[in-house]
C-alpha cells in the first residue's frame, strides 16, 4: 500500500524555523506543511498590506524559505503554506525571486487566492455568529476571509508547482489537501476524509504534538525540549496513519502528548467541523507502535457543511495597557495603591473609557480578579492596567497616566511599559460557497519580484 | 485530593469559548472523573469567570473528558482585556480543583 510522509513545518506565525529545516533536510517527506495563521493574523496582514500594497504576507517568510528552499527542494519535497496571508500573489513573487537568486530557476510557485471577500460581503447584511447583529453593525471593516477548504488546493497541487502559497486554508485542509490529490480519495468519501482531517488537526500545531506545551516539571517530563522536533505524519491510502519525529530530536511523542492535541480546540469530538468533512474523533484509537511513534486508527466523518465560515477583522475600539512592579515588604499594598491611583485619574479626565480591567499580576490576573487567591504576600507583583476607550488619544492618555506612576505614584515602582493601539476584533459568518471562486497562478522564477 | 493529581490538562480557545480538556493518567481513574468532575461542579468552581453555558464530552476509550465553557473569555482573544486573553491558563487552574478520595479498590499514582 503506498504510503505518503507529510511534516509539519510551523503551527504559528512565529514558530521556529531549525525543527523544519531538519524534516526538509532528513525527514524523506512528500510535503512539508506550514500552518502560520491565527484568528487574528490575517486582518493584521490586510493592515500591513494597506500601509504596503506589495507586502501583507507572513513575516517570517523570507528567513523561512531562505532556511528550506534548497534542502526541501534536493529531497524532492513539496511545500504547503499559508503565509500568503492578505497576499499570497506577493507572497509567491517573492519566494519566486528567492528561488532565482539560490539558483534554482527550475522552481514553480503556485499562488492560490479567493479566500479575500470582502468585496463580496462589503454592504451585504449577514448575520454576526458570535452575538445578535450584522455586518452593518460594525465599524470599519479592515478584512474578510473564508476558510477555504482542501478543494481550493487541488488545481495547485495538480500543477508542478514545487511550493504552494495561500492565505485562510482551514489549518487541517492544509493537511488533507495533499493526501486527496495523492490518493484519490472522493471529495464525498466523509471517512476517508475525516482521517486525512485528523492528520491534518494532529499536525497544524507543530511541536504541540512532540511534547511542546506538555511538559510540567516533575509531572510530566519531556526530554530535550531545547531541541524540540516537529512531527511528520506517515498515512496509508486507506486512511490508517501514524505520527512520529524524527531520530535525534528533543521531545516526546506518546499517547498522553496525541490524545491532548486531538482534543485541542474540538469543542464536540463527534462533530469536529472544517470546510472539508464533519470529522468524527469520538472514538479515534491510539496505540504506541514504537518509541515516538503513534498509530491512529477509528476516525469517523459525515458530510461537510452547507456554508463557508468568513472571519471578519473590523476596528472595534483602542486600547490601553501600561505595567508596573513592586517588590519586597508590603508590595501587594503598594501594587493596590498604584493602581487605585490610577483609576481615580483616569475617572476624573472623564474620558470615552469602554472597559477597564486594574489587575496584580502574580496575584490575580490571568482569573481576571475572579478566582480567589490563596497563596501568601508574593514577594513582587506588577499592577496591570489595560483599558478599552473609543479613541486612540484617550488611550494615550491613561498609557501615560501609568507611566507618571514613575513620579506620582507609590514607592519603589520600577520597570514601566505602556502602549495605546487600535484593536483589531474578529467576528465570522457564514457565506454560501457558491460566493466565493478560487484562482491559481503558478509563477517561474522569471516572474519572481526583484526585491 | 486534587485533579492534578489524577489527570492533565489542555486548554483552547475559539472566540469567547473556552475549551478545556481533562485527560487521566490512568484509565483506570476515568470513572472517578466522570462521577465526581461533572459540569455543575465546574461550573460551581470557575463561578463568575463563566457566563455563559458548560458542555462536558465523555471519551472513556481516551480516558478524556472535554468541557467547553460558553462567554468564558470575558469577550475571546480578539476582544478582551485579560491579560490571558486566549484563557490558556485556565488549564492549570482547573487541575487544582479538590476532588474525593479514590474509592478503595483503586490504587492512586502517588
Amino acid at each position: 500500500m503506498r504510503t505518503i510522509r507529510i511534516g509539519a513545518g510551523a503551527g504559528f506565525a512565529d514558530d521556529r524555523i531549525e525543527p523544519a529545516v531538519d524534516l526538509a533536510v532528513r525527514g524523506r517527506l512528500d510535503y512539508l506543511v506550514f500552518e502560520c495563521l491565527a484568528e487574528r493574523t490575517i486582518a493584521l496582514a490586510q493592515l500591513e498590506k494597506r500601509r504596503d500594497p506589495a507586502g501583507g504576507w507572513n513575516e517570517w517568510l523570507d528567513e523561512r524559505f531562505d532556511a528550506v528552499l534548497e534542502p526541501a527542494v534536493r529531497s524532492g519535497t513539496r511545500i504547503v503554506t499559508n503565509m500568503g496571508a492578505a497576499n499570497p500573489l506577493g507572497a509567491a513573487r517573492r519566494v519566486a525571486g528567492l528561488a532565482a537568486r539560490k539558483g534554482l530557476s527550475d522552481l514553480r510557485v503556485a499562488a492560490v487566492t479567493g479566500d479575500d471577500v470582502l468585496a463580496i460581503i462589503r454592504g451585504s447584511d449577514l448575520s454576526l455568529l458570535e452575538r445578535p447583529g450584522t455586518l452593518s453593525s460594525l465599524g470599519e471593516i479592515i478584512s474578510a476571509n473564508a476558510y477555504l477548504g482542501m478543494d481550493a488546493l487541488l488545481d495547485a497541487l495538480a500543477s508542478d508547482a514545487d511550493v504552494i502559497i495561500a492565505g485562510r486554508i482551514a489549518d487541517p485542509s492544509l493537511f488533507l489537501a495533499p493526501l486527496v490529490h495523492e490518493f484519490g480519495w472522493r471529495p464525498d468519501d466523509w471517512p476517508l476524509l475525516g482521517a486525512g482531517t485528523a492528520v491534518g488537526h494532529l499536525l497544524e500545531c507543530a511541536g504541540q504534538l512532540t511534547g511542546g506545551y506538555f511538559a510540567d516539571p516533575g509531572k510530566k517530563n519531556v526530554p530535550d525540549l531545547g531541541r524540540l522536533g516537529f512531527p511528520l505524519a506517515e498515512v496509508d491510502e486507506n486512511g490508517s496513519f501514524v505520527v512520529t519525529k524524527l531520530p535525534n530530536t528533543g521531545g516526546q511523542l506518546t499517547v498522553a502528548t496525541v490524545t491532548e492535541q486531538l482534543l485541542y480546540e474540538v469543542h464536540d469530538p463527534a462533530r469536529y467541523v472544517t470546510p472539508d468533512v464533519i470529522a468524527d474523533f469520538s472514538r479515534v484509537r491510539l496505540e504506541q507502535v514504537g518509541a515516538d511513534r503513534v498509530a491512529v486508527s477509528g476516525v469517523g466523518g459525515a458530510e461537510r457543511p452547507a456554508d463557508l465560515k468568513v472571519s471578519v477583522g473590523y476596528v472595534d475600539s483602542f486600547v490601553a495597557e501600561g505595567q508596573i512592579s513592586y517588590a519586597g515588604p508590603n508590595a501587594l499594598a503598594r501594587a493596590r495603591l498604584a493602581l487605585d491611583i490610577v483609576r481615580e485619574r483616569v475617572t476624573g479626565a472623564h474620558l470615552p473609557i469602554l472597559e477597564t480591567r486594574y489587575d496584580l499580576i502574580g496575584v490575580d490576573a490571568v482569573y481576571r480578579g475572579l478566582l480567589v487567591p490563596s497563596n501568601p504576600e508574593p514577594s513582587e507583583v506588577r499592577a496591570r492596567v489595560a483599558v478599552r476607550t473609543g479613541d486612540l488619544a484617550s488611550a494615550r492618555q491613561v498609557a501615560r497616566e501609568v507611566a507618571s506612576l514613575w513620579l506620582n505614584g507609590p514607592a519603589g515602582g520600577g520597570g514601566v511599559t505602556r502602549s495605546a493601539t487600535e484593536d483589531v476584533a474578529i467576528v465570522s459568518v457564514f457565506l454560501p460557497r457558491r460566493e466565493v471562486s478560487v484562482n491559481t497562478a503558478v509563477l517561474g522564477t522569471r516572474e519572481g519580484a526583484l526585491a | 485530593m486534587r485533579l492534578y493529581d489524577l489527570a492533565h490538562a489542555r486548554a483552547g480557545d475559539k472566540g469567547d469559548i473556552s475549551d478545556i480538556s481533562v485527560i487521566a493518567y490512568d484509565l483506570d481513574h476515568f470513572e472517578h472523573l466522570r462521577r465526581h468532575l461533572t459540569a455543575d461542579r465546574v461550573r460551581i468552581y470557575f463561578g463568575e469567570m463563566v457566563r455563559g453555558a458548560i458542555d462536558r464530552y465523555e471519551m472513556p476509550a481516551l480516558g478524556a473528558l472535554k468541557f467547553v465553557l460558553h462567554e468564558a473569555l470575558g469577550g475571546g482573544v480578539t476582544r478582551s482585556l485579560s491579560l490571558d486573553s486566549h484563557g490558556k491558563t485556565l488549564s492549570y487552574s482547573l487541575l487544582d480543583l479538590d476532588l474525593p478520595d479514590l474509592p478503595d479498590d483503586t490504587e492512586t499514582l502517588s
